[in-house]
């Protein structure tokens, strides 16, 4: 399940979640996000229920960008029990990203 | 995969989506395998103002989409996985990926170029906190500040000039006292108030805490050094073919360009190269497509002659 987070559910979606949640900070304008959609939804279909993967919109949502120190997009942030366990920067293949992932499932 | 693909392009820029898209004119059964998304390095191209056809700046990433679709229009599969080595030797030749052996007629290989690291101290370490080689991504996050930018080529100016819409100064580095940008662009960098250039420098460390928070300079001709304080670095410095061409018995020429002739065939019968990746003198838009159209035009030729009309039949 992808879904769109913001400031205001972050919280619960992220921080609160039971599971391990995978952050996406993209923007419309950014090419390389652009890239990574397809393999998050490959991501996405091969793990199933045991990631929840968010996005959050950078344009939008500022602060949680600030928060997170965001310097450089696509930034996708491994979420585990509220804290930050994995962080990668740019494009990555679903290869590479799954082996990331995995030891946290 | 049981198909035998008339051609098999690997790499979806605008050379690679040109090929599939005559190819698909020309009624072959043609895939593009691409190892990230399609578009190339278009993608990371804020404007572009010299496709022809385009009167006002076209956004890289709408051109490089339009380019999608229109290849997607004529029949071309698409297949996103990295390739991990080609078998070119055969009449049927195999490209190997992440998702399994892909088989065709022929290959044309248009994996492009890389961004060349700077290979400094503090480089890797600063990747996503304020080292970056994509200003149109990461622009955004240097609003009021002060960034720096390497190189001297079309890039690095261009990219220096998007950056003043949201850094409070730019400082050009450039190793060589002149740029080898087009002069339209050396002339609006050189016009710019937001932009220093500071000319026979080099970085020879990026410095930082948590995040960049400046450069150490190494000026070339007195070997000075000197602190620059900045937040952000952003880097073109070059670029370097891309793909796995190593080992598949392709010719290549001391840089590791691809070196084909004017039909754009390879060294291997059935093999053709386009576009960045391609020994040439200019590397545009414009010359990439030019390749692709010239490569899928050889690649029907060489089917015809080589495996006869009536094969495709099934």
């Amino acid at each position: 399940m992808i879904k769109n987070v913001t400031q205001a559910d972050f919280e619960q979606e992220v921080l609160q979640a039971e599971g391990p949640v995978l952050v996406d900070f993209w923007a419309a304008w950014c090419g390389p996000c652009r890239m990574v959609a397809p393999v998050l939804e490959e991501v996405d279909q091969e793990l199933g229920d045991s990631l929840k993967i968010a996005k959050v919109n950078v344009d939008e949502e500022g602060e949680l960008a600030q928060k997170y120190g965001i310097m450089s997009i696509p930034t996708l942030m491994l979420f585990k029990g509220g804290r930050v366990v994995e962080t990668t920067v740019g494009f990555q293949p679903k290869k590479e990203l799954i082996a990331r992932i995995q030891p946290h499932l | 995969m049981d198909t035998v693909y008339d051609v098999l392009i690997v790499g979806g820029g605008p050379a690679g989506l040109t090929a599939g898209l005559y190819a698909g004119r020309a009624m072959l059964q043609a895939a593009i395998v691409e190892a990230r998304g399609p578009g190339g390095q278009v993608v990371l191209t804020h404007e572009i103002e010299n496709y022809p056809g385009f009167s006002e700046p076209i956004s890289g990433a709408l051109l490089a989409a339009n380019m999608v679709d229109q290849a997607n229009r004529f029949g071309v599969d698409m297949y996103y996985s990295p390739v991990e080595s080609l078998n070119l030797q055969g009449k049927i030749k195999e490209v190997v990926t992440e998702q399994g052996k892909f088989r065709a007629k022929t290959v044309i290989i248009a994996t492009g170029v890389n961004p060349k690291m700077l290979g400094v101290p503090g480089e890797k370490e600063f990747i996503g906190r304020g080292v970056s080689y994509c200003a149109t991504c990461d622009g955004a996050f240097f609003r009021d500040r002060d960034v720096a930018v390497v190189g001297g080529g079309d890039t690095a100016v261009k990219e220096a000039l998007f950056l003043t819409r949201f850094a409070r100064r730019v400082w050009l580095i450039h190793r060589r006292d002149s740029l080898r940008a087009e002069q339209i662009q050396q002339k609006r960098l050189l016009e710019n108030t937001k932009i220093t250039p500071l000319w026979n420098k080099v970085v020879a460390e990026i410095r930082g805490d948590t995040r960049v928070t400046g450069l150490r300079l190494q000026d070339v001709q007195s070997g000075e050094e000197s602190h620059l304080a900045v937040q952000g670095v952003f880097v073109f410095v070059g670029r370097q073919p891309g793909g796995p061409l190593a080992g598949s018995g392709i010719a290549l020429d001391e840089e590791g360009y691809i070196i084909t002739d004017e039909d754009m065939s390879t060294n291997i019968p059935g093999v053709y190269a386009v576009g960045d990746v391609r020994r040439k003198r200019w590397r545009q838009i414009v010359t990439a497509v030019n390749d692709g159209c010239i490569a899928a035009l050889s690649a029907a030729e060489y089917i015809e002659e080589n495996f006869g009309k009536d094969e495709d039949d099934d």
